[in-house]
């Protein structure tokens, strides 16, 4: 198992013959993502990357059975896609999208909630690098080839920051079973506690890694969560320690404006929540090796 | 994006918030005639920067005559005011509100923001007005009234006057408060505002609810669809070196260190950073270049970074996905020969043809540091600043 995508599910690409979106399509399938097709508005009928093109995401789903999305729409139009995605019974989105507003991604949630749990629709992002379960299917623009297949799970808001962490770990010879990027807007769609609990509930995956920053009380529910009703060891780091407060550092989303939201204070709230903090980036995959062989001893 | 407390209420004062009889004065003889459009016998020139505490920091002048109001404008035009909020540099006073004095007899807090925990517009309001807020929220939360807005149908009356009689208000005062709150919520949404705070939001002698200060701030991500405030962007406050970097579409914080940096993705950039200091050295900035950049962008971030004054060594740590080491590689080639770099540059790449990246630096001949990996990019920085100053 792992958790969002396998080889198996099927994904359509929303923004599909774009240039950004073809280009990150014909990786997807070169990595061995199951590509069923791809929606754009008023080319539907054609074929691209020798997949259907649709001109609405239901009929996608009609015709291909598609479980997942990603979502390559600038950022004007990227909270409608994300609704209509919704709407047409896709369980799993991932929007690449960086830029989007916040207040339609305001729009966007309160749109979500309309759905009864059994057809809720779970968005990743926007604003991210996507999701990989190594060796069997990428959703998203990472370098594929650096990530080696594994039983860490890992949860980020960066997405070169989580490959620097897969890369350390594929050093050492650890792999991962899948790895997730929420994406680093101010508000973003599924959580690290979301996340946390699929991998609770997934066989393969051992431990968890989460890789947050300044801003936002994310990382905080995560702890909390992870104190309450997680069992698999949980490895956490947070960037932005030299950050000044009340600027923000390149993500919409990385703002110390409030109380609790600078990294040492999160650093802080993950220890006392019994999770292991990474103290320096370099060491993600030292700190990982160390839970590793306390678990298998 | 941040405007002017002017332009904050001429916008809000069209969506019907209450304020004091006012106008812009970008001279002392301007200043001075604005009292004798206004009328009265009292008035307040205020310096228009972008930042808060101006009051204490002199920026904030009452005046009981027109020849004080000249005094206070030409005193004030042309200095930098230096506050809580602006750092040792201050902001640039180009441009002046004249606006009658109003007598007060009560002062509260109203503010707006996008709250990431409700993932809604919040409404947040407080009898202790004239205060900074974080420190009433440290040490008062219960003074605070909070109220989140349900998206799909606005802000409703009965929200509105529960803030208001929570505020302790009296019934005439009400239906004005109801009326500020529901301009200040509509300006946020209709504008995709980020913030609108009142501070402080006043009750006249005569029992008039008035907006004595207002900010606002805008989504940098929205201006897209929003012109008319776009246009209100006043380049004279912001860092000239984030703005250069903004308008090439990097994203650029100045800091007080002497390591530039030169970093892909805001993630690794602020992690990078963390790094130095720990390694014993200061980061003079925050850069992300962002993804697929280009040889050129790259040159153009060591022109950013070579315009800081401090800086003594340059770091550049790229994990390439959407970017490829060997374009980042040949744009460090081209800014070496093209700015004749004097200073040590430490280098660091990995990922997307990196191999490709690490022969067009070794063939070019520059003289470069290379950092295998990112404990080493950073203890490497350290060293070679330690090494120019010794």
């Amino acid at each position: 198992m792992s958790i969002v995508v396998n080889e198996k599910t099927p994904v359509i690409v929303q923004g599909f013959t774009g240039r950004i979106g073809s280009f990150h399509a014909q990786e997807m399938i070169d990595y061995g993502t199951n590509v069923v097709g791809g929606i754009t508005p008023g080319k539907g009928g054609i074929a691209h990357l020798g997949k259907p093109v649709f001109d609405t995401v239901k009929e996608a789903v009609q015709q291909t059975g598609a479980e997942a999305s990603i979502v390559f729409v600038p950022p004007p139009f990227a909270a409608d896609a994300i609704m209509e995605a919704a709407d047409a019974g896709i369980r799993q989105c991932v929007c690449i999208t960086d830029g989007i507003p916040s207040q339609d991604m305001i729009r966007v949630k309160r749109y979500m909630i309309r759905y009864k749990e059994k057809r809720k629709m779970c968005l990743i992002g926007p604003n991210c690098a996507g999701v990989i379960s190594p060796g069997k299917a990428m959703m998203g623009i990472m370098p594929g080839h650096i990530y080696k297949q594994g039983s860490v799970g890992v949860i980020g808001r960066s997405g070169t920051l989580g490959y620097e962490a897969a890369s350390q770990m594929k050093a050492l010879g650890i792999g991962i079973s899948t790895s997730v990027g929420i994406g680093g807007d101010p508000i973003n769609g599924s959580s690290f506690k979301d996340h946390l609990l699929s991998f609770e509930e997934d066989d393969e995956t051992e431990m968890v890694v989460l890789i947050g920053e300044i801003g936002g009380p994310q990382e905080a529910a995560a702890a909390a969560f992870t104190r309450d009703y997680v069992s698999k060891p949980v490895v956490a780091y947070i960037a932005g320690l030299t950050a000044p407060k009340g600027r923000r550092m390149g993500h919409a989303g990385a703002i110390i404006s409030t109380q609790g939201e600078s990294a040492a204070e999160k650093m802080q709230i993950m220890e006392d929540c019994g999770i292991t903090v990474v103290k320096r980036a370099s060491e993600f995959g030292s700190t990982v090796a160390k839970v590793l062989a306390i678990i298998k001893s | 994006m941040d405007i002017h407390e002017y332009q904050a209420k001429a916008i809000l004062a069209e969506y019907g918030l209450p304020i004091a009889q006012g106008g812009l004065a970008y001279s002392p003889e301007q200043a001075a005639y604005r009292t004798r459009e206004i009328g009265g016998d009292k008035w307040v020139v205020k310096a228009q920067v972008h930042s808060g505490g101006r009051g204490k920091a002199g920026g904030v002048k009452i005046c009981a005559d027109e020849h004080e109001v000249w005094e206070a404008a030409d005193e004030m035009l042309g200095k930098r005011l230096v506050t809580q909020q602006t750092g040792p540099k201050g902001k640039m006073i180009s441009r002046l509100y004249v606006e009658e004095a109003t007598s007060i007899t009560a002062e509260f807090y109203l503010s707006l923001v996008l709250d990431r925990c409700s993932e809604r517009i919040m409404i947040v309001a407080s009898a202790a007005g004239g205060m900074d807020i974080e420190e009433v929220a440290k040490n008062n939360p219960q003074a605070i009234v909070n109220i989140s807005v349900e998206p799909a149908v606005g802000i409703q009356k009965f929200q509105a006057r529960e803030i208001a009689f929570a505020l302790g208000l009296k019934a005439k005062q009400v239906n004005q408060a109801v009326t500020v709150i529901e301009a200040c919520y509509r300006a946020f949404r209709d504008l995709d505002a980020t913030m609108v705070e009142i501070n402080p939001l006043v009750v006249t002698e005569d029992g008039r609810l008035v907006a004595l200060d207002a900010k606002m701030a805008f989504d940098d991500n929205a201006l897209f669809r929003r012109q008319q405030i776009s246009e209100l962007r006043d380049k004279s406050q912001e860092d000239p070196l984030e703005m250069k970097a903004a308008d090439r579409g990097l994203s650029y914080i100045g800091l007080d260190g002497n390591i530039g940096c030169i970093i892909n993705g805001a993630g690794l950039a602020m992690a990078t950073m963390d790094m130095i200091k720990d390694a014993g050295g200061e980061p003079a900035n925050f850069l992300d270049i962002g993804g697929g950049a280009s040889p050129e962008r790259v040159a153009k971030a060591f022109n950013l970074v070579l315009a800081d004054e401090n800086i003594e060594a340059i770091l550049v740590n790229i994990f390439a996905g959407i970017n490829r080491c060997d374009w980042v590689a040949e744009g460090i080639v081209q800014a070496m020969n093209k700015f004749e770099i004097k200073i040590p540059v430490i280098v660091r790449l990995s990922g997307t043809n990196v191999e490709e990246g690490r022969k067009i630096i070794a063939e070019s001949g520059a003289e470069l540091i290379i950092a295998e990996s990112l404990d080493e990019a950073a203890s490497k920085s350290v060293a070679a600043v330690a090494g120019g100053g010794a």
